[in-house]
């Protein structure tokens, strides 16, 4: 048996010495959002909940200009900029809604394991593996949540809308400006997209605190927790 | 069993793998001071299997954790192979709990969603060993601890005696020098106990890894080169082999 610490190799050294390849993060990962389906289910409903009331308010504002443009034809004057103040605080609700969702069901999720991170902490891990493991699980929820919801957002919207302005006009809402910003019009499929980013961001900085304070927890008082 | 079996790649062996000089540890609560610890000084030989016995509250687990480098002392210092963790960073502590001490707890402490074979190799992978390697290390880890046939199980699909059957070869995965175990058999019934301490006895013989076990488990005695009685935080007493086998019939007695 060979001594103990006196081979501890020098800080470039250590560096190679412990290790968490994102493939296996990656991995872990996943395999956490499954085997705890119910609660990733909670963590993602609030962003889905968010994205989907954020995407079909943008789809509201779209189709809105477009059947305004229909009606303007026939002499009607839309009332554009009250429509557009209308937009951006439904949707700045919407995100703020969203995030406290996200951030309570993030510090819910890290505590209820803090047990699991003092255990990996003495299996060698460092705080940052910890770290990554919940950024990677919140971006990868956030995002799914996202895209859910964006997809049930608009498809409800979308079913509402060829109703009142029929398939094509709808189709046409997809390029259509949906709310101006900075005086520069941003078409629906845009605003769309950028919804699903920030809800992915969001969740992983959502993550950030709370797994960066049980990370940097010492193992004692991480392994006592009970849960 | 001070084995002072030197090793080819140099680097100096020590006879004592830990020293603890005047630890203390003193917590705080609600403005009353626990002292968990006090002037603890305790020396373990490489290759020794010590028990660390007392009742409940007597400061088994705090003294785990500081040997452990799990928290940090009030006072005092731990020496592993002669250097003070205290003057380790962050990553060298990662590093040592990673490669050369294996924890074991009361309550297993598997991660829940994974399976066996998964928790033996998470201390593999992050050493750094491919995920070949640790597959093949782990399967043949599981099979000394006689699990072989439970590698795909989840915890939860385990006996409380399995799971610390997997804890153990979770323990021994990156061969570590020391196994630090807190209350191993608090959670287990008399026969599956008498088991999980064979086993670490049989760990120690073989693999020649110093064992490190608090406890208020007799059944421990028995197997332990060295035991250390500890009360209120203080080192009471410690007996060595010779005079417990002259007790043991009268401790075992005192069971029941
Ligand atoms: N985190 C803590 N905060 C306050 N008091 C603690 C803490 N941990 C342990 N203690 C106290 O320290 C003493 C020793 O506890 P512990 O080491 O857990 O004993 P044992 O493991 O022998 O049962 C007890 O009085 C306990 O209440
Ligand atoms: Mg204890």
């Amino acid at each position: 048996m060979a001594g103990v610490v006196d081979r501890i190799p020098d800080k470039a050294g250590i560096q190679h010495q412990i290790m968490l390849p994102w493939s296996k993060a990656f991995q872990m990962t996943r395999e956490n959002i499954f085997v705890r389906f119910g609660r990733s289910v909670i963590t993602a409903s609030g962003i889905f909940l968010g994205t989907a009331f954020m995407s079909a308010v943008f789809f509201g504002g779209a189709a809105a200009a477009v059947k305004a443009n229909l009606d303007l034809r026939q002499g009607i004057t839309p009332q554009a900029a009250e429509m557009q103040a209308r937009t951006i605080w439904l949707v700045t609700m919407s995100l703020v809604v969203a995030t406290v969702g996200i951030v309570n069901s993030m510090l819910m999720s890290v505590t209820e394991r803090y047990k699991e991170i003092g255990t990996m902490k003495c299996l060698g891990a460092l705080d940052r593996f910890i770290v990554r493991l919940f950024i990677l699980e919140a971006l990868l929820l956030g995002v799914l949540g996202s895209v859910g919801g964006a997809v049930i957002g608009t498809a409800a919207m979308t079913i509402m809308w060829i109703g009142r302005i029929g398939a094509k006009n709808t189709l046409v809402a997809w390029v259509t400006p949906a709310v101006q910003l900075g005086g520069k019009p941003i078409q629906l499929w845009v605003c769309v997209v950028i919804g699903v980013l920030i809800g992915g961001i969001l969740s992983a900085l959502a993550a950030l605190y709370p797994a960066w304070r049980a990370a940097k927890m010492p193992p004692a008082a991480a392994l006592r927790s009970e849960f | 069993m001070t084995a002072s079996t030197g090793e080819a790649t140099g680097g100096s062996v020590y006879e004592y793998i830990v020293r603890t000089k005047d630890l203390a540890k003193y917590y705080v609560m609600g403005g009353q001071e626990v002292r968990a610890l006090d002037h603890v000084a305790l020396d373990i030989r490489r290759g020794e299997y010590v028990s660390i016995m007392g009742p409940s509250g007597s400061g088994k687990s705090t003294l785990f954790n500081m040997i452990g480098g799990l928290d940090k002392p009030t006072k005092g210092t731990v020496f592993i192979d002669e250097v003070d963790m205290a003057q380790l960073s962050a990553t060298e502590l990662a590093w040592l709990r990673c490669r050369k001490i294996g924890y074991i707890f009361q309550t297993f402490n598997l991660i829940p969603v994974m399976t066996a074979i998964e928790n033996v190799t998470l201390p593999m992978v992050f050493a750094g060993l491919s995920t070949d390697e640790a597959l093949d290390k782990g399967a043949e880890l599981l099979k000394v601890v006689g699990l072989g046939d439970r590698r795909d199980h989840k915890p939860t699909e385990l006996s409380g005696g399995q799971q610390q059957r997997v804890a153990i070869a979770r323990a021994l995965a990156n061969d570590p020098a020391i196994i630090l175990a807190d209350e191993p058999t608090g959670n287990l019934d008399l026969r599956t106990g008498k088991e999980i301490i064979a086993l670490l006895k049989r760990m120690n013989e073989e693999k020649n890894v110093t064992i490190i076990s608090a406890t208020h488990d007799l059944k421990m005695i028995d197997v332990s080169d060295r035991v250390v009685w500890i009360r209120d935080g203080k080192i009471e007493r410690i007996e060595e082999r010779a005079d417990i086998e002259v007790n043991v019939g009268v401790m075992e007695g005192e069971e029941s």
